[in-house]
């Protein structure tokens, strides 16, 4: 077994080398015009305006934390998947009762409207005045 | 001391996961830190790899660098400012962190030490695969209650998490 | 084991180097495909100056990103501006690592399989290494210092972790009747016959996951983080030369991986019927690459077609098609798989059964979205009016 990761290690490294190859040689081929309008942020030609680092929806976030707690579950799934056609109906019911869960929390941040992301003005509204 | 290429594997993993941990507590750039958290969990999960835990070290990458990092970027990308913020060690922060850090080390030290037979493992040796195991395990009597506990603790995490989160967003 | 030790290195360092050059190929074989196939689907003649039929066209583009002037601009942040495409071209390359892509080959007494690890968490592995992809898009965006890098990359890898919950959970379906991990055991198991292959099984995890690997991509129609009306090239903006050179062979890799993945699990690997026993030890072994080839070509035809027909999403239905239609398709075909072969151990049944499910999922998630479509806004101006004085 260690034989095997053994070859993705030496794949890795291979392929550590060759983005480093193709750096180095790219670096060595090219020449360099120094332009001060080059260097500037990109915003379609024009000069940029203020910060760059803006403030983001923080859905975003909400979604890698609900991501995160699905991955996990995800990964319980793999085992009994494995092993689920020698235990069988014991296994069955185990899983479904898992699934089940995960159902429930999937349901929940729906209802909730964790997973909308175009809200009407009207249903900001009536949050804001609850 | 003669090395043969695993134990050389292995004490550059070793090297990895120490010197980037290292790299994330000393650092000042909240980004680069990130990122060498990165390669110390990474390395972990070759050093699962060594110890023949195949399927914890796929779980490490797939939870902790696929999610919990992801997260963390994203947190540190969603409040403004934190990007340039320079961290800094305060002496307070220190002393409790020294405090907390060797007590983790004391424990950990006392559970190596009371595992019978710790020094005898032999990394080359080739074992069933664990994932068959784990699945055994937990779908046999010995953990199924736990199983279905850490289920139901999912679940009371998430609403936890989608409901805190839910308010910042109506903050906005 | 029954090769010894010098053997095995061997053959396994020329698989490695061999895969790299096929990916490489590959990769240029699809840039001139693409650009053929678009031209051929818009009704025009696509690349035809450079060489007979235009087929050195990626060669010419090769040339020309090499010897590009490679700009770094003075905004970014050096280290993980630098870092970054190699932080998403590595794990594109390193994932076909487990990929079978032959039965085995026999030169001079030694059968050596062709694959280069046989890792007995190989699904594992895949969705480990394709969740590692989402770094280069972010620390990309971050390293820019750019608005655009910034918001492509936002979107680009909210929509990518979205998308691998469905990856995985549109597997442990197939898994459920394979009983293992290792993707040559499961593309072994499924036979040589097309109609024995898991993708009629599992047909609904099979559309998941294709969809799924459509929008790790982040291709057509899921190439939001780099709509270029809105965000100019999105997480690459600030890129140039090699580098951007690098990400545009990542996307391609990650394609020619996905559905290298996508035949060894849902269409039986390198198998057909009737071309096993073709030739001897050594021809087969060829053979069967042969196959694996034309199958793979098939999905990345498929991949081409798909990017020049749909249009592109917004981003709510791309969530939407995520996490209301694609996530409980895949839990309720585990439900069902897992719930057919406990009671009745028939495989016919569970294909049947886990269609019939889907739609009946699909009909109930559309009609509760028709249901609860939020009213149109009537008034514009008085109502956000309205929220910015109360918000205040």
């Amino acid at each position: 077994m260690l034989f095997n990761f053994a070859n993705v290690l030496l794949f890795l490294v291979v392929g550590c080398l060759f983005v480093t190859l193709n750096l180095v040689v790219s670096r060595l081929l090219q020449t360099r015009l120094f332009t001060d309008e080059k260097y500037m942020p990109y915003e379609c030609g024009e000069d940029p305006i203020g910060d760059t680092r803006i403030k983001f929806n923080a859905r975003f976030y909400v979604i890698a934390l609900i991501f995160l707690i699905f991955d996990v579950e995800i990964v319980f799934l793999f085992p009994w998947g494995v092993v689920f056609r020698e235990i069988g109906v014991l296994a069955f019911v185990e899983m479904l009762i898992f699934i089940f869960m995960l159902l429930v929390g999937l349901a929940y941040i729906w209802v909730k409207g964790d997973l909308q992301w175009i809200r009407s003005i009207q249903s900001v509204r009536e949050e804001v005045e609850q | 001391m003669e090395l043969n290429p695993q134990q050389l594997v292995f004490y550059l993993f070793a090297l990895l996961t120490i010197g980037s941990a290292v790299v994330v507590v000393t650092i000042r750039n909240i980004v680069y830190a990130a990122f060498s958290l990165m390669v110390t969990l990474f390395s972990i999960a070759g050093l699962y790899v060594f110890l023949q835990a195949d399927f914890l070290a796929a779980t490490q990458v797939i939870v902790y660098v696929g999610g919990i990092l992801v997260l963390i970027l994203f947190g540190v990308m969603m409040t403004s400012g934190s990007l340039d913020l320079k961290l800094k060690l305060e002496r307070g922060q220190l002393f409790w962190g020294g405090v907390v850090s060797l007590t983790i080390f004391g424990l950990l030290l006392s559970v190596i030490t009371n595992t019978p037979q710790w020094e005898n493992v032999d990394i080359g040796a080739s074992q069933e695969p664990t994932t068959r195991k784990i699945g055994e395990m937990i779908m046999k009597e010995e953990y199924l209650l736990p199983f279905e506990i850490a289920s139901i603790l999912l679940l009371v995490a998430l609403i936890g998490a989608a409901l805190i989160s839910r308010k910042e967003v109506r903050d906005e | 084991m029954d090769l010894p030790l010098n053997v095995l290195i061997i053959s396994s360092l020329i698989k490695i180097v061999v895969v790299v050059h096929i990916l490489l190929i590959g990769v240029m074989g699809m840039i001139l495909a693409e650009r053929k196939v678009s031209g051929w689907i818009q009704d025009r003649h696509g690349p035809n100056r450079v060489g007979p039929w235009g087929i050195l066209q990626p060669i010419a583009d090769g040339i020309k990103f090499l010897l590009k002037e490679d700009l770094v601009p003075d905004h970014v942040d050096k280290p993980v501006y630098l870092l970054a495409p190699a932080i998403i071209l590595v794990p594109a390359l390193v994932t076909c690592g487990v990929v079978p892509f032959g039965s085995s080959i026999t030169v001079s007494g030694y059968e050596i399989p062709l694959q280069i690890a046989d890792i007995n968490i190989g699904v594992l592995y895949i969705l480990a290494i394709t969740s590692l992809g989402v770094y280069g898009v972010v620390l990309g965006a971050w390293a820019s210092n750019n608005k655009y890098s910034l918001l492509g990359g936002l979107r680009s890898s909210a929509q990518m972790i979205s998308y691998e919950l469905t990856l995985g959970l549109s597997l442990i379906g197939v898994l459920i009747l394979s009983s293992s991990l290792s993707l040559r055991e499961i593309a072994i198991q499924q036979g040589s016959y097309p109609w024995t292959w898991n993708f009629l099984i599992h047909f609904p995890a099979f559309l998941a996951f294709t969809t799924a690997a459509f929008a790790e991509t982040n291709r057509l129609p899921f190439d939001l983080a780099e709509a270029e009306q809105e965000l100019v090239g999105g997480y690459h903006t600030e890129y140039s030369s090699m580098k951007f050179a690098m990400y545009f062979m990542a996307e391609y890799m990650h394609m020619i991986v996905g559905s290298a993945v996508a035949v060894t699990l849902f269409f039986g690997g390198w198998q057909f019927f009737g071309l096993e026993t073709v030739g001897g030890p050594f021809w087969s072994g060829l053979i069967s690459v042969g196959i694996f080839f034309v199958k793979t070509a098939f999905f990345l035809f498929v991949f081409i077609w798909v990017r020049w027909t749909l249009p592109r999403f917004r981003y709510d239905q791309l969530m939407n098609l995520g996490w209301k239609f694609l996530l409980p398709i895949t839990l309720a075909s585990i439900v069902v798989t897992a719930t057919v072969w406990a009671f009745t151990q028939s495989k016919v049944l569970v294909g049947i059964l886990n269609v019939v499910v889907a739609c009946i999922v699909v009909a109930i998630v559309s009609t509760t979205l028709v249901m609860t479509r939020e009213p149109e806004p009537v008034e514009d101006r008085g109502i956000l009016s309205f929220t910015k004085e109360s918000s205040s």
